[in-house]
């Protein structure tokens, strides 16, 4: 048999496995006694304001982060496109964060603006902002969007960029014939003819976004202040590693597995396909 | 609608090359002007600062009399058609061809009638709501061409437009733009590196090399009076045959020793030269006094159908005869070539006309 396929076996059908199994378990305290429950968990998982509200932080957490994150990344890959002089310095300086790994990224912001010890905390407090992310759960959301949509900037731009040079510049020639002006041409050629890489992009944002972030929101909130950062990711990991609320937490990742899986065929029936002209 | 004149337009770029190097070309109102020269020449560069998709370097475009170096091509009221037709991929045909005047602010049924209209004129009425991909080469030619006129602008510039089209369909649309142009009394600029387009469509042709215009005037008088060897070879298909000369006391002679036996125009020409066409062959030997009269040997035979051309080895050159017809001769055979004496073009040194 392919090693390929033995490793797939044991590092993901089997956990993967394991985990519908155990979604299905329930343990006393102690974890001396444990019983079947079938599909009890998944009720009473579903039935918990806490793992609703986490739905709903995930929403706003995805949605902001693949937002932001394509809409600078957009902004900047234009306007690098346009610089005349050092275009390959730019790049390779604004690529250079996606090197960095995500809990740094985090550490990174949460230095930057610490309510203490922050000296752009201090900054925004001297603008008259009354900046507080420990205790102030909108400012926890935006301090871990910003995070990690920063560390996302990178990987977007790239793909912007080479979308960028892929539409034809005698196209943006002839709308400058046509009577277009410069914002014009924007909004009616460049950004149409980009769309093939925007909905490839938002996707893998969000997957990115709901999946691999862990690292960000434990190191910047913790899922704090309360449980005003705490995403679906987060909460399988307090629920059971921290909790040892073991079947719960099973049962929270195979949601999040038919989360991943209906993405996934999303990707594959509108991105492969695509939105492609020519 | 309006004159377009170019007064000693230069383009240098950035890194020092020199694309254009002082064009002066006047284009009355109504006209078609071809620009034609091999790739490199700056023709395309000189198009594009027309069109104002290129920086002038130095010298002035006007348009209707007035100077238009520093308006940028969204003011220009121009509108060109792209070698590779540049149409909105995204975009329905309808839409290719509104955009221009959506731009502009044109009214809602205005545009409809108008784009109707152009649509009519091209019969692109049944693929108005086609995407350009559903298109074939052909079609997709007509939406350019249709994008342009549909805004009524005050000049056309043709970029190649005829280069990715197959030959026959080449011929067609040939015609049409010549016919299109000469109903709509639009003054244009053609570029194009193929002869035969320039010579069929052009009321004034240019031709230039190398940064420079080489001649300017009606395509038939350029055919009948090269000003230079540059030209004499570029327009015409076969070329002309040019045979190096060197002067004596008695008359100049041939690469090969041949005395050509009557005088040339002049004491400075050193080079002659006489079209495929104007030369004809004999087996006789019969002394022809006042004509150019060359051995030559047949190394290949090429039949066309109407004509034949017969590529010789004459005078320690390569020289192309065409006959009408089938040629009798074949390869291998030794004839004589024989040009009429009035048809014979002479250059100086410099490769200048010599008259």
């Amino acid at each position: 048999m392919a090693p390929q396929l033995a490793i797939t076996l044991v590092f993901f059908y089997w956990p993967a496995g394991q985990a519908l199994y155990q979604s299905m378990l329930r343990q006393d305290p102690f974890g001396l006694r444990t019983r079947f429950v079938w599909f009890a968990n998944f009720r009473k998982v579903l039935a918990d304001p806490a793992y609703l509200n986490s739905i709903k932080v995930t929403v706003v957490f995805s949605l902001a982060t693949a937002i932001v994150a394509m809409c600078v990344a957009l902004l900047l890959a234009v306007m690098a496109e346009k610089a005349v002089r050092g275009k390959g310095l730019y790049r390779t300086l604004l690529i250079w964060p996606y090197a960095v790994a995500p809990a740094i990224a985090g550490m990174l912001w949460l230095f930057l603006f610490n309510p203490s010890i922050g000296s752009l905390a201090y900054l925004l407090r001297s603008l008259g902002i009354a900046w507080d992310p420990l205790l102030n759960g909108t400012h926890a959301m935006i301090l871990l969007v910003s995070a990690a949509a920063w560390k996302q900037i990178s990987y977007n731009f790239l793909f912007f960029v080479a979308g960028l040079q892929a539409v034809p510049k005698t196209l943006i020639e002839a709308a400058a014939m046509d009577g277009a002006g410069e914002t014009k041409r924007f909004w009616t050629i460049v950004f149409p003819l980009l769309a093939p890489t925007t909905f490839f992009l938002l996707v893998v944002n969000t997957v990115y976004a709901l999946f691999d972030t862990f690292g960000i929101v434990h190191a910047v909130t913790g899922g704090g202040p309360g449980k005003a950062t705490e995403t679906l990711v987060y909460k399988v990991y307090n629920d059971g590693f921290v909790n040892l609320i073991l079947g719960e937490s099973a049962a929270q990742s195979v949601i999040l597995m038919a989360i991943v899986i209906a993405l996934t065929a999303i990707q594959f029936r509108y991105v492969e396909r695509k939105v492609h002209y020519g | 609608m309006a004159t377009v004149d170019l007064k000693d337009v230069k383009k240098v770029y950035p890194s020092g090359v020199e694309a254009v190097k002082g064009v002066s070309i006047a284009i009355p109102d109504k006209e078609l002007c071809v620009l034609v020269g091999p790739s490199g020449c700056g023709k395309s560069t000189l198009l594009r600062m027309i069109a104002g998709l290129e920086t002038i370097s130095a010298g002035t475009v006007a348009i209707d009399g007035k100077v238009v170096n520093a308006i940028g091509p969204t003011e220009r009221d121009i509108a060109m058609v792209f070698q590779n037709y540049a149409l909105y991929p995204h975009m329905k045909v309808y839409d290719n061809m509104a955009y221009g005047l959506r731009n502009r602010g044109t009214p809602k049924d205005e545009i409809d009638s108008r784009v109707r209209s152009t649509a009519k004129v091209l019969e692109l009425s049944a693929l108005l709501d086609r995407r350009p991909r559903e298109l074939s080469g052909g079609q997709r030619q007509r939406v350019a061409m249709g994008r342009a006129i549909v805004r009524n602008p005050k000049v056309f510039l043709f970029d190649e437009p005829l280069s990715n089209l197959d030959a026959k369909l080449r011929g067609q649309m040939r015609v049409e733009i010549k016919n299109l142009q000469r109903t709509l009394g639009v003054t244009s600029v053609y570029v194009t590196h193929d002869q035969l387009e320039a010579m069929t469509l052009a009321d004034i042709l240019v031709v230039m090399n190398a940064g420079l215009v080489e001649q300017t005037g009606a395509p038939l008088d350029i055919y009948e009076k090269p000003a230079s060897i540059f030209v004499a070879s570029f327009i015409g298909a076969p070329p002309m045959n040019l045979l190096a000369l060197t002067g004596s006391s008695s008359g100049p002679i041939l690469a090969d020793g041949t005395a050509i036996g009557f005088a040339a125009p002049g004491t400075q020409a050193v080079t002659l030269g006489f079209r495929p066409e104007d030369a004809d062959v004999t087996f006789n030997a019969e002394a022809l006094p006042g004509a150019l009269v060359l051995p030559a040997a047949v190394e290949a035979v090429e039949p066309v159908g109407a004509e034949s051309f017969l590529h010789c080895a004459a005078a320690g050159s390569r020289i192309i005869v065409r006959v009408s017809g089938r040629a009798t001769a074949k390869p291998g055979d030794q004839l004589r070539v024989v040009g009429k004496a009035e048809k014979l073009h002479w250059f100086d040194q410099a490769g200048k006309r010599v008259d």
